[in-house]
């Protein structure tokens, strides 16, 4: 797939017609990375071919989080229940209580907010091992408006005993989060982007869940950054080099659990900043916050980064990004801020 | 296979099922006193139901509790698994002196089944509204591994009201999953009161058909009637869905609980709960009108 292909074929909303999130998000203005597809289906198809345990459940969004290209070559094993979010969660456990492994996916503002009761109830309490699958996350559906954000979803969940949580960081990492999930015991959410995240690893990752990727080392300021941000991080991290400091960049994929391995690494530095695309409340930040308080590394100077305790305003995602400087301009000028 | 009526073996049945409904009121009562509360009225009326699946209708092996190819039952009404537990002991899936400790600190049965620490239990229920969802996916599962095995599934009439069982219902009915079995513990109360006066549920046998749905409608408390109606059904996996409408009194088998708002929890101690005691090993009764 060519990535002309790519950005015509993935970013087109829910009917195929809304070229609205088509505005890639822009980091440091001389962006060449490719742009990754948005590969969700095209890899648990393939997975599928050699494990008959997968299947696809989704909400009348088959095309908006191509759980089409699943269902092409597995037709028997992919489920769409129509615009049912909370049925289609149970429904997944139900067949994880069967023996298979139920990817159900729908925009994340609807599979943690309106199946967050269902992800506790019949998923994580009866460890169950249910991937649910919350794409199109954070504020990425920009002028969609605050019913299509996400940003609560981190605070919700990571209150949610025996779920793991992951953020997913690019098309790459998203390949090694579904092949390792399949090994992986009880219930996790799965938070996605929109499909068009800028690439961070240009091959498929070791990951292991609960074990944050250190990508940059420094030693004058550590960001801690997870899912969409992790990009623009980096970037900010080369313009922050430039100033002439030395920037620990950690890709902490894994919410819950946390690993306090990398927080009390970013400790030694001295500075930690951590950025999500999330409410502050109880996202990465405050995890980041108890985990420093409780480790003995109180006197570290921090600060949480992310979207305030507010409803954004209406804008395209590059405009809200900007707004809140979670875009790489943004994220170093909060940084030399802490640092200053 | 269910024996066909008015054979020796059908009346022998019926009369052994009659004996195993007596049995799961008894032991609601009687752990209902151990925890100091309990929901009888609920479990009464599902007695019949419940006896007849684990006792005829049912392929099961309580020495193999997972089973691939066994039949599941999801309680989607989880506040009766009082009268659960003890047919999972009574069959042998696990220790009967587990009861003895019913919701006691650390015990692995509590007011809702939790389907990790029960052995037999096939999903973990307490929130209404869940169960029929959870039921699909089982059945939908089934079909996809080519297994023939049913999901049988109860519901509760005041747990219609629940949005979620309707996305179920239309979804089941849409994918046709021959080899899911609702029933519907048409009790008439919920806690507040008659359905009728908290929120209206009927029609339902025309609600659930025009979702796709095979609907028959029993008198739940008939052992011969739901012998009938679990025998009939056959387990095509892509045919329509059946959902059995189970007329029931909620407190069936104690006079003072039926058809009573009072009793959805509740506590007899002293005469009482030897009164009660006393009235169950009688038997049904024709019901007297308050």
């Amino acid at each position: 797939m060519t990535d002309q292909q790519d950005t015509s074929e993935v970013f087109r909303g829910t009917s195929g017609g809304d070229s609205s999130l088509r505005d890639q998000r822009s980091t440091d203005g001389t962006d060449t990375r490719a742009i990754p597809a948005f590969v969700f289906g095209e890899e648990l198809a393939d997975l599928a071919d050699h494990d008959d345990r997968i299947t696809v459940l989704t909400a009348d969004l088959a095309k908006a989080n191509r759980a089409t290209d699943f269902a092409e070559r597995h037709p028997d094993r992919f489920v769409n229940v129509g615009i049912a979010e909370k049925n289609m969660i149970t429904i997944a456990a139900g067949m994880a209580a069967s023996g298979m492994i139920p990817f159900a996916a729908t925009f994340s503002a609807f599979a943690a907010l309106l199946g967050c009761e269902q992800i506790r109830t019949d998923c994580a309490y009866p460890h169950l091992p249910v991937r649910v699958v919350g794409h199109h996350s954070g504020m990425s559906m920009g002028f969609y408006g605050t019913s299509h954000h996400s940003l609560e979803d981190l605070g919700i969940l990571r209150s949610i005993a025996d779920l793991t949580v992951v953020c997913v960081t690019d098309a790459n990492h998203l390949r090694a989060v579904l092949r390792k999930s399949l090994d992986h015991d009880g219930a996790m959410y799965l938070r996605l982007g929109r499909g068009r995240d800028p690439e961070v690893y240009a091959e498929v990752p070791d990951i292991e869940f609960g074990k944050a990727i250190q990508l940059r080392e420094g030693s004058d300021l550590t960001i801690l950054a997870t899912g969409s941000e992790v990009r623009p991080t980096l970037d900010a991290a080369m313009m922050l080099e430039a100033d002439g400091m030395s920037v620990s960049v950690w890709d902490v994929h894994t919410i819950k659990p946390l690993d306090l391995d990398a927080v009390a690494a970013a400790a030694g530095t001295g500075t930690v900043l951590t950025v999500e695309e999330a409410n502050r409340t109880n996202g990465l930040g405050t995890a980041v916050a108890e985990a420093l308080l409780e480790g003995g590394f109180g006197q570290t100077r921090f600060l949480r980064h992310g979207v305030p305790d507010e409803h954004v305003p209406i804008g395209p995602p590059a405009a809200l990004y900007a707004h809140y400087q979670l875009d790489a301009p943004g994220i170093a000028d909060v940084a030399r801020r802490l640092c200053a | 296979m269910i024996p066909r009526r008015d054979t020796p073996e059908r009346v022998e049945l019926v009369d052994s099922l009659r004996d195993r409904a007596k049995f799961v009121r008894t032991e609601t009562v009687r752990l209902s006193r151990i925890a100091g509360a309990g929901h009888y009225a609920s479990t009464f009326s599902a007695a019949e139901l419940l006896a007849t699946l684990y006792y005829s209708a049912m392929r099961i092996d309580p020495a193999e509790p997972h089973w691939a190819d066994r039949d599941r039952f999801v309680l989607s009404k989880g506040h009766a698994a009082i009268g659960l537990y003890p047919i999972l002991a009574d069959l042998g899936y696990f220790d009967p002196a587990l009861l003895d400790d019913y919701t006691r600190m650390g015990s692995t049965l509590g007011d809702h089944p939790d389907m990790k620490k029960i052995p037999g239990c096939d999903f973990s229920s307490g929130s209404l509204g869940h169960g029929l969802s959870a039921s699909l996916g089982i059945a939908l599962a089934g079909r996809m591994q080519g297994r023939d095995h049913r999901t049988y599934c109860m519901l509760g009439d005041g747990e219609l009201a629940e949005g979620q069982v309707w996305e179920a219902a239309m979804a089941a009915g849409h994918h046709r999953v021959g080899n899911l079995v609702g029933m519907v513990d048409r009790n008439q109360l919920c806690i507040d009161g008659f359905t009728d006066e908290v929120m209206s549920v009927e029609p339902l046998t025309d609600r659930f058909a025009s979702f796709g749905w095979d609907v028959k409608r029993i008198d739940g408390h008939d052992l011969d009637a739901i012998l009938d109606v679990f025998s009939d059904h056959g387990r095509d996996p892509t045919g329509a869905p059946r959902m059995i409408i189970a007329d029931t009194i909620k407190g069936r088998g104690v006079q003072r609980m039926e058809l009573s708002p009072h009793w959805h929890v509740g506590n007899l101690v002293g005469d009482d709960y030897d009164d009660v005691m006393a009235e169950l090993a009688g038997g049904l009764q024709d019901r007297v009108a308050p």
